[in-house]
């Protein structure tokens, strides 16, 4: 209707007015953020019908107007297109503002298309919405192995923690939609509590140069983004349904978005999944089921002046856990090593069974920012997280019901940052950040927490900078300072706070003397600084080389200070430390990229020093009525992680491609001489695919992943004795399983269905030739074997 | 500026707002479903002492090692009637977790494995309401005399009850998982 008026308007005015037509408009150009003039701009004359070009000075000249109604459309490399329009009634002068850094709008909310890295010197991959569907049925960590270097540590195959170069848990930092998350990651089985269907693009990052995420992140970040917010009145979005053979699971995702063109947009996203048992190739893996339910809901207004946003998503996992890996005491765990299959199989069901777990993760955010004009941006951001575990084990009698850990931990966060970016040579970018967290173990359980009630604070600031130098150099360089206090109320056995000699070093926290039980209240605070460098050379059109150096320190998290108790899937007691003080990393890379048409290269190498490293060891055995134990304690030493990554891209004709992704890591504890427990192997994976986009997009690829044995382990075996059969075994929990090679198959077609909608279809095969394996970085492969042949059916329709 | 000075000033007092929370002193929780103490009692059929052995570990998964005691001294060649109890000596009175065992007879069964020259030996007098043995309750034959034999008593969770030998007292097949374990010595005379 607008579009009518405005165009009889224009109508009438030329009509009306064509006699009067003597009247000069001036223009002038400049950027919205440091007022410097926009040169060769395009000026569409919308009533002339004719183009012009801005002066070197950002001017233009328009003469012989008539008077009524100018429109202009106005567009240049770099900036959003502009449309004005000015009623003339004689001669006129109009400053118009451009917004000159379009690309910096994506970094609010990256697109599904184009990618936009996180960093410019940081050995950094980015998985799109495209690759990241793939995965919609199975979990985060399965769709980052994408990344070459990028393993996991798994508990079974529903709980996957992504592992980066070797490190995982408290060294990696995940940011879901800017927030940092806080979901108790310092344990294994806790899997990070992100729905892949709320992520539109994932970014990895290796090392800790990202240090406006946090200073602590000794193993990498990983950013996950919602899509992106188009300034458009637009709605879209999709519907994912899928299927698959093994677990015989189901799962539907659905996500609408509605933008208007004024900035204002509203999204909302659900998915729900649900597995029964799992299977491998001989046998059903008896209560492994798992059901999902996620759901966000985001909505703000974003122009390129200010913006806000508010976000709210809910995850609730409830994982089955191997009942077969559930034991009493070592005997239990030698007859599960020397077993060749799980001692509990069963037939196929949906139901959940014990042991299991039951995870709820809250997120809340609201964010704003504000643009100023020849200064900057500043962004303000709220978050809230709640996070509630339950772990259910197997009991008896009255408490068979009961949980035997709940823990409900709270965060909140208030963080700013303030980009200057009004020169085009150098962003500089700065933050603080202030956080309370709040740890509840709940006393009804029955059972001794296993983490206790805490309090605590963390305060941030830091800077960033980006200079380029020339077109070919640019440098970044960062520096941070975090301060940690950590204030803990925790119940020791009086006999372990003596044989820990806590009684000698820290008689001053104790509370309250209960006979048996100490209540204690340890407080510990801890200086961080971490810094960071990195250069980014061009060498030619094709070729760059980066080179970054990073220095990161992170403290012991509640798990490496406070354990204290039986671990009942390793049959092991672990004790955290409370005299354990920050690991400090100090880590260089670089990296070297090719990529031409056909051909992509990627070769990225990494050395990394860390003092201090905290880990696990077992330090002797102790006698329980359930029989003997091996104490396993957290303890420090200097270590050195060093490794590469290679990605290879090769298009042979324009439909066929070949794709090599290898990684070798060696992780080393250079104190006691020996390799570090949990690093992968070298893996390589190697893909052929054919596509036709004539055939409906058709493509189908055949991947071959192939896992090296480890070789390099510490040798943690010991010698108890089985007092059932009277005899010494060797209890063999270090020798890494053998290696294994699998074959996966993808194919999918995208029909369109209509100008603005099509349906995807994808069908896949994983674990094609149902090959028994088992990975060392599986803490189940104890055991049972890894999953057989899957086969999944994806129907995705795009609106 | 300005507004960065503003908004550090706000941060840093909310850091500090925050850190006025509540101090609530954690509750002492109440251990459930603990077996401290195991004890097996043997009453002679015939003359004699009756005999107990225990094993208590009041720490549980804490260091010490279980406080193992053993009252009156067995005979050779004879009988006893023998009951075992589960007890869980943290809670006052302490707490019988032998009766849940009995209730839920069908998912326990204690086993008995013997070493040393005497060659003692047990039999079962129980059985959960399919027939099974659960092992509260035991005839033991003391077998010939000779010292330093033990006596390893498990309490599984959840065995294969009719898997093969497992009925028989043999627990090699019975998978399940281990509750208790107590080994004890003691000499025939």
């Amino acid at each position: 209707m607008k579009q009518i008026i405005v165009g009889i308007a224009i109508a009438l005015s030329c009509f009306g007015y064509s006699q009067d037509c003597t009247y000069t408009f001036l223009g002038e150009l400049s950027d919205f953020h440091d007022g410097t003039p926009i040169a060769s701009a395009t000026i569409f004359i919308k009533e002339l019908d004719k183009y012009i070009v801005s002066d070197i000075d950002g001017k233009f000249k328009i003469e012989d107007l008539c008077s009524g109604t100018l429109t202009l459309k106005i567009s240049h490399i770099g900036c959003e297109t502009k449309t004005v329009s000015f009623i003339i009634e004689g001669d006129t002068y109009k400053t118009i503002q451009l917004e000159h850094h379009i690309e910096e709008l994506n970094e609010i909310s990256v697109s599904g298309n184009t990618s936009k890295k996180e960093t410019k010197t940081a050995q950094e991959t980015v998985l799109k919405a495209s690759v990241l569907k793939k995965y919609s049925a199975l979990n985060i960590g399965d769709a980052l192995k994408e990344v070459a270097g990028v393993s996991s540590i798994n508990t079974g195959n529903s709980i996957v923690k992504p592992m980066i170069n070797g490190m995982h848990s408290s060294r990696l930092l995940i940011l879901n939609n800017n927030v940092r998350l806080q979901d108790q990651e310092w344990g294994i089985e806790h899997a990070p509590n992100i729905d892949i269907n709320s992520a539109a693009q994932i970014s990895v990052i290796k090392g800790s140069g990202a240090l406006a995420y946090g200073g602590d992140a000794i193993g990498g970040v990983i950013v996950v983004n919602p899509s992106r917010i188009i300034l458009r009145d637009t709605l879209f979005g999709k519907t994912t349904l899928g299927g698959q053979t093994n677990g015989r699971g189901i799962s539907i995702s659905s996500s609408l978005n509605k933008n208007y063109a004024n900035g204002w947009f509203i999204n909302a996203q659900g998915s729900l999944r649900k597995n029964g048992d799992f299977e491998a190739p001989d046998y059903v893996l008896s209560n492994t089921g798992a059901n999902s339910k996620g759901f966000s809901v985001r909505s703000g207004k974003k122009t390129f002046e200010s913006g806000f946003e508010i976000f709210y998503s809910y995850l609730n996992n409830e994982i089955g856990i191997l009942r077969a890996s559930h034991i009493g005491n070592i005997l239990d765990l030698v007859n599960a090593i020397n077993r060749q299959e799980p001692l509990i199989i069963e037939d196929f069901t949906y139901d959940i069974g014990f042991p299991k777990q039951d995870v709820t993760h809250h997120l809340v955010k609201a964010m704003y920012y504000k643009r100023f004009k020849n200064f900057g941006k500043v962004n303000l951001q709220y978050d809230y997280q709640n996070n509630q575990r339950f772990e259910f084990d197997v009991r008896v009698g009255d408490d068979k019901d009961k949980p035997a850990l709940d823990l409900n931990l709270e965060t909140h966060t208030l963080s700013t940052d303030v980009i200057l970016d009004s020169n085009s040579d150098y962003k500089l970018n700065f933050g603080l950040m202030g956080r309370y967290q709040n740890n509840f173990a709940n006393p009804d359980t029955g059972v001794r927490r296993l983490i206790p009630d805490y309090d605590k604070y963390d305060f941030g600031v830091y800077t960033t900078a980006e200079y380029a130098v020339n077109t070919l150099i640019t440098l970044d360089f960062g520096l941070r300072y975090d301060f940690n206090r950590i204030d803990a109320q925790k119940f020791y056995r009086t006999s372990r706070w003596e044989e820990r000699g806590y009684d000698v070093d820290f008689a001053d926290i104790v509370i309250q003397d209960l006979g048996t039980q100490l209540l204690v209240n340890p407080v510990f605070d801890y200086h961080n600084f971490s810094a960071s460098a990195g250069i980014k050379y061009l060498l030619n059109d094709y070729s760059y080389l980066i080179g970054n150096y990073s220095l990161s320190s992170r403290p012991p998290n509640p798990s490496e200070l406070f354990s204290d108790g039986l671990h009942h899937s390793a049959a092991r007691i672990e004790l955290g430390d409370l005299r354990l003080n920050q690991e400090i990393s100090n880590r260089i890379s670089a990296s070297y990229n090719y990529s031409n048409k056909d051909l992509n290269i990627t070769i990225e190498g990494f050395y990394n020093r860390i003092n201090d490293f905290i880990y696990l060891e077992p330090f002797g055995i102790e006698q329980t009525i359930r029989g003997a134990f091996p104490v396993w304690n957290y303890l420090q030493s200097d270590a050195e992680f060093y490794g590469i990554d290679l990605s290879a891209s090769y298009d042979i004709t324009e439909t066929i491609n070949i794709l090599n992704k290898s990684s070798y890591t060696v992780g080393n504890d250079l104190e006691n001489n020996r390799p570090l427990i949990n690093i992968p192997a070298f893996n390589t994976r190697n893909s052929l695919s054919y596509t036709n986009d004539s055939w409906n997009n058709f493509s189908a690829s055949l991947t071959s992943e192939w896992t090296f044995e480890q070789t390099q382990f510490p040798d943690n075996n010991f010698e108890t004795f089985i007092a059932e059969t009277n005899e010494n075994v060797l209890v063999d929990i270090s020798t890494p399983p053998n290696a294994f090679h699998l074959l996966h198959f993808y194919s999918e077609v995208t029909f369109k269905t209509s100008k603005f909608t099509n349906l995807n279809l994808a069908l896949s095969v994983n674990n094609l030739l149902d090959t028994n394996y088992r990975a060392y970085l599986n803490r189940l492969r104890y055991f049972a074997d890894d999953l057989g042949r899957n086969i999944m059916l994806q129907l995705q329709f795009n609106f | 500026m300005k507004t960065i000075k503003y908004l550090f000033i706000a941060i840093l007092s909310s850091t500090f707002f925050m850190a006025c929370s509540d101090d609530d002193t954690p509750v002492l929780v109440n251990e459930e479903e603990v077996i401290t103490t195991v004890q097996l009692t043997l009453i002679p059929v015939g003359s004699g002492d009756t005999v107990i052995f225990e094993s208590k570990d009041l720490d549980a998964d804490g260091p010490n090692a279980p406080v193992i005691t053993t009252m009156g001294s067995i005979n050779a060649s004879s009988d006893y009637i023998g009951t075992v109890k589960f007890l869980n000596e943290l809670e006052d009175p302490a707490e019988d977790i032998t009766e849940e065992v009995a209730d839920e007879a069908d998912e326990h069964q204690v086993f008995y494995s013997f070493s040393g020259n005497s060659n003692s030996s047990v039999g079962y007098s129980d059985a959960d309401e399919d027939g099974n043995p659960i092992g509260l309750s035991i005839n033991f034959n003391s077998g010939t005399a000779a010292t330093g034999n033990t006596v390893t008593i498990t309490l599984r969770h959840e065995p294969t009850k009719d898997a093969s030998g497992v009925s028989d007292g043999d627990i090699t097949n019975a998978g399940g998982e281990t509750d208790v374990e107590a080994t004890f010595t003691y000499d025939v005379n």
